[in-house]
């Protein structure tokens, strides 16, 4: 980049393609919502007026056709398990999963046998928010990391 | 003065207690046209021994699985009563007794505002008949008792598993089921992409 800059009229922007896909990607992540206990009202508040998520490009899509990223928000159970497996295959690639809350991350306060201890049992999990629940500000920190991940992905050579 | 009150206090609480106060007993004694009305139609055969417990004024009554039916129907249609609302449905099991599991039926009048609770004892692998042709609200409640603890309702239009997923295996609520669970479900671990890949 050091040899080509300043050489073009000021029309001219130069960067990488990896840095140019990775900031598209970043700045209109597009979540599925999973909302599936408490912490999904934690999720809702952070999308609602006060702590605005729009301001970060995050419009919620309710299917995983159209999603870049899966939040899932609550207590997973076996049960629920084989409908979350489902929901993350249908969605396209590049595709992330955040993982908010306790219950999320880890089974939360439910060691028994109804519970999935962590939805990492299942699919692969970028970004792992603790807190029971997370306030909003911990749910968009967890989003920033996930931006800041997918900074550092390469586009062109894989 | 203040010695003068606490000593006062003290000599009416003496009072009640020797006195039986008739609060007290009508208290003990709440359900007690529902037992008179039920000892006169029903035999004795239809009653569990210790049929009937009136415990801080809450009315529960002992039933042999096959005159649940008849017990219920008389509950719920008789004008004295009128029990049109079951409240709750569930089960207890107790392993140490000979009779393990019990199934309890909380019944609840709106027009007359009473309740009263109906207690059947089981054995384990005895099945017991439905009460959703009743009352509608046991059809839910009765899938849940069949998918906790595994008592088959006879005449259920539609017993299966609510809770759990359906092949699970077992009844998670015995007593003999651990609580994390006898590793139904064991998943491979998905490989995760690390930074920068």
């Amino acid at each position: 980049m050091g040899v080509v800059e300043g050489k073009f009229n000021d029309n001219f922007i130069t960067s990488k393609v990896d840095s140019l896909v990775a900031w598209a990607r970043k700045s209109a992540l597009w979540p599925m919502t999973f909302g599936l206990a408490c912490c999904a009202i934690e999720m809702m508040a952070s999308g609602a007026a006060r702590y605005d998520f729009d301001r970060f490009g995050v419009i919620f899509r309710a299917t995983p056709r159209q999603s870049d990223v899966i939040i899932v928000a609550g207590t997973v159970t076996h049960k629920m398990g084989s409908a979350i497996r489902k929901v993350y295959d249908q969605m396209p690639e590049p595709r992330w999963v955040i993982a908010m809350g306790n219950c999320a991350t880890c089974g939360g306060p439910y060691p028994n046998y109804a519970v999935m201890q962590g939805v990492d049992e299942i699919i692969p999990v970028d970004v792992y928010i603790p807190g029971c629940p997370p306030r909003p500000e911990s749910l968009m920190w967890g989003v920033m990391q996930l931006q800041k991940k997918i900074e550092q992905e390469k586009f062109i050579r894989k | 003065m203040a010695d003068e009150s606490v000593q006062g206090e003290n000599s009416e609480v003496d009072e009640e207690t020797s006195d039986l106060n008739p609060e007290e007993d009508s208290k003990k004694d709440v359900g007690r046209d529902i037992l008179d009305v039920l000892e006169a139609k029903f035999p004795g055969s239809t009653f569990d021994a210790e049929a009937f417990s009136n415990f801080e004024d809450e009315l529960s009554i002992t039933l042999k699985p096959d005159s649940l039916e008849e017990v219920a129907l008389f509950l719920k249609d008789h004008e004295i009563f009128q029990f049109t609302m079951l409240v709750d449905l569930t089960a207890v099991h107790f392993p140490n007794d000979d009779l393990p599991l019990h199934v309890l039926y909380q019944l609840f009048s709106i027009e007359k505002n009473r309740r009263v609770r109906l207690k059947v004892r089981l054995q384990e692998e005895q099945s017991i008949p439905t009460v959703s042709n009743l009352w509608s609200s046991a059809n839910w409640m009765e899938r849940e008792v069949f998918d906790l603890f595994g008592i088959d309702f006879s005449g259920h239009p539609d017993l299966r598993r609510i809770l759990m997923p359906d092949d699970w295996g077992s009844h998670p609520m015995l007593k003999s089921y651990p609580l994390e669970g006898k590793g139904e479900r064991v998943y491979d671990k998905p490989q995760r992409k690390e930074i920068g890949e």
